[in-house]
């Protein structure tokens, strides 16, 4: 009894040396927790390469850990209480779903700063950031809304969150602009990353005559899926996906979060940093459009560039009225554009939209 | 109810493809359980193998060669499992959890260079004029070797274990170690081999999902195949006929929900997407619920055989 008494004093005693030393060796240590694995090729693939890029600025002066395909829910919650207890002073939750975990565990940690990505729940060492990936789904939806013969357009969903459904409306108002026969038929995986699902839902939508396959899901899975048919058009998600270019993949949003985590990381080193509400686009580079194929007609390229272009100037936005709800009642006045409280909540499909989103 | 464009014959076609790597790795798995053993590492040898197989495939442009490589290297990281549990007498759940982690390890890190390659093309078999027949032809004679294969083990897996004389020791190993011991049965070699061909199985099944279903390599692909195919040999009630069907319910309602949701059919998309568990563990206990099955679970299962007790 007593020895164990003593080993575990020791065993307590060296933690504290470990942890304490953690934090006195001057380095700035940054932890990442992502939803997928690094390798998924999409989403949790191009936030990793904002830590490397992170490495890469700082060098010896930081240090960054990273645990991967951390669940939503409590265990999001152990992993980050764990990177805070071994000495991180900054720490990006990379999905939405870890919104509560992040909040619970810096209650815990007031002087550990949080960067939670795409939700909307603040503290005061808490921040969020998203990037307006709508704005780059309204490039998608214009190509594939000329694309499409079939004027079926299939969309892989994950979960029906704000950031999802603003996807799809940005995309299925941008396609239905320039064509007005277009159908939307939606898919939810209920997953962020499960290649044999997204397959499987990318078939599915390509039997039953959909032509332009877009998705909200993190890997290249639909990508092969729509090569393996021929004659189907995708877009890479959150990643170039370029290996697949030019076909099925004719273009791309590609995440660019390396500079926000270079200036948050220095914020942190300099002491200056703030909780805030970052909320980028396609102006200030977090969002990019990837190189359109020549798959794509010259003149729907220059179409496309375009409006990406107005976009980046302040000049078009992709949610300008008139824009009706799905059940007919009026949203946005003709040239009214959505405000961003209005955006960041949405849960509701504009009007056009078939199917219900699931609560 | 309108299933609006829904084509069976198409939907019955991918199910079989859907449910491919389940029923290979659950085929495995029940052959190892009816030897006694528990390995909870399906996971880390489905996604070994899927890695094995993809880099073996890319490398000498034979999906042949792939499957091979994919059931050895599986096969290889089952019996690391065997060594520990067999001859070290480890704990079997744990072990098998650490099977998994490792499984995900390893793979991930011989997966580095292969992300965004793709695989060299497995095609269906060409059976003439029979791939064209209405109805038949799309769900019969229009699939690759592995659907074949993997029915063909499900026969095969059956026959063995209840109509050969080395499917019966197998199970006497399965149901009280101690007494096949005191007739003189090798114990130890005879759930070796069974988690040798348990590990192949699974490796197949990784295989087959990074080179035909999905078809390329992502770390963590097989996201949780393994644990189904493990629930699967349960609710099978540990039955080579009751593992089909439990794996062809489960890829028929998966399937089935996605070109519902397709087809804009307006059921709630909660209900559809908790459908294949749901329906798949509902009718599987109903079917052994009845006769005698209850009783199906190897006796010895999970417990540690040493010679000397």
């Amino acid at each position: 009894m007593l020895r164990r008494t003593f080993l575990g004093a020791t065993a307590l005693a060296l933690g504290l040396a470990a942890a304490a030393h953690a934090q006195d060796d001057g380095k700035t240590k940054v932890g990442f927790v992502f939803v997928g694995p690094v390798g998924d090729g999409g989403w949790t693939f191009e936030h990793n390469k904002g830590r490397l890029a992170l490495e890469e600025e700082f060098g010896d002066k930081i240090e960054t850990v990273y645990k991967e395909s951390v669940p939503e829910g409590a265990d999001a919650e152990r992993v980050m209480t764990q990177m805070a207890l071994s000495g991180a002073d900054l720490i990006f939750s990379t999905s939405f779903g870890y919104m509560d975990p992040t909040i619970n565990v810096a209650k815990k940690f007031p002087d550990v700063k949080f960067e939670h990505a795409t939700g909307y729940k603040r503290a005061d060492n808490v921040s969020t950031y998203s990037a307006r990936f709508y704005e780059g789904r309204a490039v998608q939806g214009l190509i594939a809304g000329h694309l499409t013969q079939s004027n079926k357009i299939g969309y892989i969903a994950s979960f029906p969150i704000p950031e999802v459904i603003r996807g799809i409306n940005a995309a299925y108002l941008a396609a239905r602009e320039v064509n007005p026969e277009v159908e939307f038929n939606i898919v939810w995986a209920f997953t962020w990353f499960d290649p044999a699902k997204e397959a499987d839902a990318a078939k599915a939508l390509i039997e039953q005559g959909a032509d332009v396959i877009l998705q909200h899901t993190d890997s290249t899975a639909p990508q092969a899926a729509a090569e393996a048919a021929g004659d189907v058009y995708t877009f890479g998600q959150a990643s170039d996906m370029a290996e697949y270019a030019p076909m099925p993949r004719v273009s791309s949003i590609i995440d660019n979060w390396a500079p926000y985590y270079i200036e948050r990381t220095r914020a942190v080193m300099d002491g200056t940093w703030e909780s805030q509400d970052t909320w980028d686009g396609i102006a200030p580079g977090m969002v990019e459009i990837g190189e359109i194929s020549d798959a794509v007609p010259p003149e729907v390229k220059e179409k496309a560039l375009a409006l990406k272009e107005a976009i980046a100037a302040g000049e078009a936005h992709p949610f300008t009225g008139p824009i009706n709800k799905q059940d007919g009642s009026a949203w946005l006045a003709e040239g009214e554009t959505a405000d961003d409280g209005t955006l960041a909540g949405m849960d509701f499909y504009v009007e056009g939209l078939k199917g219900e989103i699931p609560n | 109810m309108n299933f609006g464009s829904i084509d069976p014959v198409l939907l019955i076609a991918s199910l079989m493809v859907a449910a491919t790597p389940i029923v290979l790795a659950a085929l495995g798995e029940l052959v190892v359980e009816k030897s006694g053993v528990l390995n909870l590492g399906v996971e880390g040898m489905m996604i070994t193998g899927a890695i094995c197989g993809f880099a073996v495939a890319t490398e000498t442009g034979s999906p042949l060669a792939g499957f091979a490589a994919a059931a050895l290297g599986a096969m290889l990281l089952s019996l690391v499992f065997g060594l520990l549990t067999q001859v070290m007498l480890s704990n079997q759940v744990a072990t098998g959890l650490a099977l998994t982690l490792f499984g995900l390890g390893i793979s991930a890190l011989i997966g580095q260079d292969y992300i965004g390659v793709k695989p060299p093309r497995t095609q269906p078999i060409d059976f003439g004029g029979l791939g064209d027949l209405p109805l038949l032809g799309p769900v019969l004679f229009n699939h690759d070797w592995v659907v074949y294969l993997s029915l063909f083990m499900v026969f095969a897996t059956g026959f063995f274990l209840n109509r050969t004389r080395a499917g019966l020791v197998l199970r006497a190993c399965g149901e009280n170690h101690d007494a096949a011991h005191a007739i003189g049965i090798k114990v130890v070699r005879i759930r070796l081999a069974a988690i040798a061909f348990g590990g192949a199985c699974a490796g197949l099944g990784g295989a087959y999902l990074s080179l035909v279903r999905v078809p390329q390599w992502t770390e963590g692909m097989t996201a949780g195949a393994g644990w189904i195919a493990l629930a699967i040999v349960v609710f099978g009630a540990w039955r080579a006929g009751g593992v089909l069907l439990g794996a062809y319910l489960f890829g028929g309602m998966t399937v089935l929900q996605l070109n519902l949701q397709a087809a804009g059919v307006a059921l709630p998309v909660e209900y559809l997407s908790m459908s294949p568990y749901l329906i798949t563990i509902a009718v599987l206990v109903v079917m052994s619920a009845r006769r005698r099955t209850r009783l199906a679970a190897p006796a010895a299962l999970g417990r540690v055989f040493h010679a000397s007790s």
